[in-house]
């Protein structure tokens, strides 16, 4: 199995070392090359310096072959409109877009593109945490 | 008429202020850089919100909702242009949407994501170039997306096969038609009595695609 993960930075760069212990074939793209440094010493998946917006960067790492394509740069709009080329330019089936905005993280999953909003995750625990205090103060009034 | 502009660098602050000299129109200028913001403000007052247009909750202060007759994504940054577009006209139902290349090489993400027209510097320039300076015998002078026609101009040379022939004697490809020729300055109207001369600049109106079938009829093959 063949990944392509757009954006090399503190996300993209766990997930392409953590697919490539699980077994799959990685390939990693940045404009950056300090980029690389994240993925380790002994990195012996791919590179590809250039920016994800450019068609000839996203063939040089193989998006034609890739079975999951995970766009994960530090810009929003970016990784929007990579998301969707990959889905719709080049058909890919498995696309996950990593967006901070949860507003457009919503409109873009309503429109079929798959949409991880790490902010609304942060969101939720940290309500879940807020309500976990609540409960004791409640408790110890009741008994 | 109500129009929205998002991006206040030189691009989008121009059309703002054309916009609004001759007082017809309404229109609202988006800016996220607080220094071009505030040198803008003193300019054009309320005219002009600060934020960044990608965010919906700012192009709704702008009025987004109402919804404008046109939105204009005239930011430097391209995927940004790509998505104030698409949010104006499949969330909101604008209209009408013009959006800024900046990058040619941009082109194919506005075409595949349906976001058309498009307005790019580099391409008008490069047309200018072609049709000033040609380096090609068929030069693009136009293009009319919705349409599916362009407007290309090509000059007949001594030898063409068209030169010293009718407009009504081609055998012009089907899709494509002779609009002017211009000839010592002075253009006229292509009618079927025209006859081509060596010389002649020619306009074309045509389906894209049907290029080479046109520079065979009128040019060398």
């Amino acid at each position: 199995m063949n990944a392509l993960v757009i954006g090399c930075g503190r996300v993209g760069s766990s997930i392409a070392l953590q697919l490539d212990r699980e077994g799959w074939e990685v390939t990693a793209v940045d404009e950056k090359e300090e980029a690389l440094t994240r993925l380790g010493d002994h990195w012996s998946g791919g590179f590809v310096l250039g920016h994800g917006m450019d068609i000839e960067v996203l063939r040089e790492a193989g998006i034609e072959e890739a079975d999951a394509v995970v766009v994960a740069t530090d810009g929003d709009n970016t990784n929007i409109v990579i998301g969707q080329v990959a889905q719709q330019r080049f058909d890919n089936q498995c696309v996950v877009v990593r967006l901070l905005d949860p507003a457009r993280a919503e409109f873009y999953r309503q429109r079929g593109l798959r949409t991880v909003c790490p902010t609304s995750v942060a969101i939720e625990v940290l309500l879940d945490a807020v309500r976990a205090c609540e409960i004791r103060p409640a408790e110890a009034a009741t008994t | 008429m109500y129009i929205l502009v998002a991006g206040g660098g030189k691009v989008g602050a121009n059309f703002a202020r054309t916009l609004l000299q001759d007082g017809k129109r309404e229109v609202t200028l988006i800016e996220q850089r607080r220094d071009r913001f505030e040198r803008l403000e003193q300019e054009l007052e309320h005219h002009v919100i600060l934020g960044d247009a990608t965010e919906i909750h700012i192009l709704e202060r702008a009025g987004i909702a109402r919804p404008p007759d046109v939105v204009a994504a005239l930011t430097g940054d391209d995927e940004d242009n790509l998505v104030i577009s698409q949010l104006a006209r499949e969330k909101y139902g604008v209209p009408k949407v013009i959006a800024r290349v900046n990058d040619p090489r941009n082109q194919a993400h506005f075409d595949l994501l349906g976001v058309s027209p498009t307005v790019s510097a580099t391409r008008g320039l490069m047309a200018l170039i072609e049709h000033e300076v040609p380096e090609h015998d068929l030069v693009h002078l136009l293009e009319l997306r919705k349409e599916n026609l362009e407007i290309v101009e090509v000059m007949i040379d001594k030898g063409a096969p068209a030169a010293g022939r009718r407009v009504e004697a081609l055998d012009l490809p089907e899709g494509s038609r002779l609009i002017s020729i211009m000839r010592n300055g002075r253009s006229e109207i292509a009618v079927g009595s025209t006859e081509l001369h060596p010389g002649d600049q020619v306009l074309a109106i045509l389906q894209p695609g049907k290029e080479d079938e046109l520079r065979r009829v009128l040019l060398k093959t």
